[in-house]
């Protein structure tokens, strides 16, 4: 489902005297439908930035990303964008909403963009709300002032509320209680069993040992530097 | 899978905007250059730059509003493609009031200030031959209330609105006719921060609902980031950088766009 | 009768034929308006300036002139406009509407139905329908080239948003032909009907604004309105008080200081038409005293 070969990436900072940063090299991996990798090595080896150029994020300098049949290195921005709405699902540490928007609202909008009513998309991202334990008093309110796990569970909800064939999760366990860890464990782990392949990022390594399948260093990416 | 659906319907439609060699002189000056760009149906492309960078000339040239100097803006009429600069004057006014709209940054440029609210969201349905006053009221009624204005203020006049809800009756003057593209220019401009955010928020759902196609020309990148699936950046009348909104924002491949997105606080 | 020093009708034969060629092209074209180079007048514009050039360009020695300003033949405009071309054309002048071959006219139309042979010429003030809306004179004419005509509806909209019915009761706009919308002069609406299919050739001069525009006889000429707002031609819901007449338009009279009131017939012609055949209002008899 996810196919990375031969990946590589840097930045060329202008601003700075044209500086180049390598920050991968080589970088190859592959996630199968109903499978969750893991992406482990110390902070700044390149993790988030691996994620982020599957996410469309990042652009690569060389190689080839596939997710489900679209080569990223080659498709257009359209492309991108019917593949996260579609296919691929991204749960980031951090919450971008317009403000004002009520919390239901926006876990509701990846169900509306695909076409979902509005009236059954908003009972699906009720429940899921419910089972993530946001207290009900706060759906109506726009999630920005909120505390951050309680976002951090928002951009949960958002991520799980449509079955994705493919997921990325980029700590989705970090700032959050015993009780809510446990359920998003859980929709980790019915994401699998549905088929969804998953690459993740877990700091908390009793979750990463519950759900990954397997472990990828991603150290050995990292470029040489010269 | 779902991905070669994708592929596929991806080969079969057309864009609804084809935009190509766009190019516009003032005498000697740029105004905007060999700009090129597929827009597709339901998608919101944004233009960013500076004072001077020719968004806004680009703009005008699209909407036809400036004559461009060379180029073709092909748009997806509803009898098949046609380049709106080899457009008639009557043909293209006719698809300014029907499939094309254009909401100004101030709001007394596109709309009627002596005329009242119900007056100014109904004139293009009575253009297009409706006469039925009740009808009229009625379409006017359902617009005002989705651009979140009371329905109590329907026989007011713009000048006793404040800035926020002129700019939203524009928005529903602009979007009664259904039209399937339109031009923006810095629409939440001269608003205040928390009346931007609800503005936006209403233009996102109207995008949505209604599967319509935008070009956006601000100098707020805020704004793009929440608004626009696809980013053009412009200096000097020329696109320097295009593609996916974050992406651009994030991982900015151009000197230029580094400079812009470095420059504001957090976006 | 006539004053030597005057060519016929004041105007040199030059400005004439200018006039009846804008005049042609205003019946070709029925509804659009023709600009005319409007030459100055002995007389100040908003005095009919326009509409005594069109006179002008039209008269010849047969002819029988009536003029008349608000329906009445002696008020001080249709007067010296009536002076004026009996100075310097020498025609024949007449209060009769039958009789009449021209009849130039301010605000009204007359009464009695007009005839094949006879011409109608307006005094116009503001020639353009769109200028309400839109200012400016460039926009309009392109407007009316592309007959793009959805802001008149707007104005009757608002009419009906603000008085709960469309409230425009003088200077009513019509779509001449299925074609041009046309301003018909500050007449009521009451006369509206009139202007639609008439026998008269009908020719309007705006002087100040340079403009000539025309209703050939027969053309249709029909106001604007809303399908749940039709057009209702209206005046005041009396009889005449010095005719009795039911179905002619009235104007309100003041009669003393304690707000005593009289309705008359607008028509002057009319209404002394009526009272020679013996017909009589309500207040018909203290006239009479």
């Amino acid at each position: 489902m996810i196919e990375i070969r031969a990946l590589t990436k840097s930045f060329t900072l202008y601003n700075q005297g044209g500086a180049e940063i390598p920050v991968l090299a080589g970088a190859a991996l592959h996630v199968a439908p109903g499978e969750c990798v893991a992406l482990t090595g110390a902070s700044g080896s390149g993790k988030s930035t691996l994620m982020r150029m599957i996410w469309g994020n990042y652009l690569l300098a060389s190689g080839s990303i596939r997710v489900g049949d679209l080569e990223l290195a080659e498709a257009e921005p359209r492309q991108i964008i019917a593949l996260r709405r579609r296919t691929l699902g991204y749960v980031s540490q951090f919450l971008r909403v317009v403000p004002r928007v009520p919390t239901h609202e926006v876990v509701a909008e990846p169900l509306r963009v695909l076409g979902v009513s509005a009236p059954e998309s908003r009972i699906r991202a009720e429940a899921m709300l419910a089972r993530l334990n946001l207290p009900r008093g706060l759906w109506g309110l726009s999630p920005t002032t909120f505390s951050g796990g309680e976002q951090q569970r928002v951009n949960i909800a958002r991520g799980f509320v449509h079955p994705y064939a493919a997921l990325l999760l980029d700590e989705p366990t970090a700032s959050l209680d015993a009780k809510n860890r446990e359920v998003v464990l859980a929709l980790i782990e019915e994401a699998k069993a549905r088929g969804a392949a998953i690459l993740g990022i877990f700091h908390d390594e009793a979750a990463r040992a519950r759900v990954a399948d397997r472990e990828l260093d991603v150290t050995s990416f990292t470029p040489r530097q010269a | 899978m779902m991905g070669k659906l994708e592929t596929m319907t991806a080969a079969v439609d057309a864009p609804l905007l084809a935009v190509d060699g766009l190019t516009k002189m003032y005498g000697a000056r740029v105004g905007c250059t060999d700009v090129s760009f597929n827009l597709w149906p339901g998608e919101v492309l944004g233009i960013v730059g500076e004072s001077g960078s020719g968004k806004s000339t680009l703009l005008s040239c699209l909407a036809g509003h400036l004559a461009a100097d060379a180029g073709r803006v092909v748009f997806a009429t509803r009898d098949g493609p046609r380049d709106l600069r080899a457009l008639s004057e009557p043909d293209r006014r006719r698809l300014g009031r029907t499939d094309l709209a254009y909401v100004h940054q101030n709001p007394r440029d596109g709309l009627r200030m002596g005329v009242s609210a119900g007056g100014n969201v109904g004139e293009r349905l009575m253009a297009v031959g409706a006469r039925h006053y009740g009808s009229i009221r009625d379409a006017a009624l359902d617009w005002l209330g989705r651009v979140e204005i009371d329905e109590g203020r329907i026989d007011d006049r713009p000048s006793a609105f404040s800035g926020g809800m002129q700019q939203r009756l524009q928005i529903a003057r602009s979007l009664v006719m259904a039209p399937r593209l339109v031009f923006m220019d810095e629409p939440t401009g001269g608003l205040d921060v928390s009346v931007q955010a609800r503005l936006l928020d209403l233009l996102r759902g109207l995008v949505r609902e209604m599967g319509l196609s935008a070009v956006i020309v601000t100098h707020d990148l805020a704004v793009v980031r929440l608004l626009a699936d696809r980013l053009m950046v412009m200096k000097g009348g020329q696109v320097v950088e295009q593609g996916l909104t974050d992406q651009v924002l994030d991982d900015p491949q151009h000197a230029y766009t580094q400079l812009l997105v470095s420059s504001v606080l957090q976006v | 009768m006539r004053e030597a020093a005057y060519n016929f009708a004041y105007l040199d034969e030059e400005t004439k034929r200018m006039i009846r060629r804008a005049i042609l092209k205003g019946v070709a074209v029925p509804g659009y308006q023709v600009p005319f180079a409007s030459r100055e007048m002995p007389m100040p514009y908003g005095w009919g300036t326009g509409g005594v050039q069109v006179t002008a360009a039209c008269l010849v020695p047969e002819d029988c002139l009536k003029v008349i300003d608000q329906g009445a033949d002696d008020t001080t405009n249709a007067v010296s406009i009536r002076k004026f071309f009996q100075r310097t054309a020498g025609v024949e002048v007449t209060e009769r509407t039958a009789e009449a071959t021209l009849i130039q006219t301010r605000h009204r139309i007359p009464e009695a139905p007009l005839s094949e042979g006879q011409i109608l010429v307006y005094q116009v003030p503001i020639p353009e329908p769109l200028r309400f809306l839109e200012p400016s004179e460039t926009e309009t004419r392109k407007m009316h080239a592309l007959q793009e005509y959805g802001v008149m509806h707007v104005k009757l909209y608002e009419d009906i948003a603000r008085n709960g019915e469309i409230a425009t009761s003088y200077a009513y706009p019509v779509k001449v032909e299925g074609r041009y919308v046309m301003d018909p002069s500050p007449i009521p609406k009451f006369d509206n009907p009139k202007l639609h299919r008439s026998s008269a050739l009908q020719l309007f001069g705006a002087g100040r604004e340079q403009r000539i525009y025309a209703l050939p006889p027969y053309s249709a000429a029909v106001s604007l309105d809303f399908d749940d707002f039709p057009f209702a031609a209206s005046k005041a819901p009396h009889d005449c008080d010095l005719c009795g007449a039911a179905e002619s338009y009235l104007d309100e009279v003041i009669i003393d200081d304690a707000g005593g009131r009289m309705f008359v017939c607008s028509d002057a012609d009319f209404c002394r038409t009526r009272r020679e055949a013996g017909h009589a209002g309500q207040l018909a008899a203290g006239e009479a005293a």
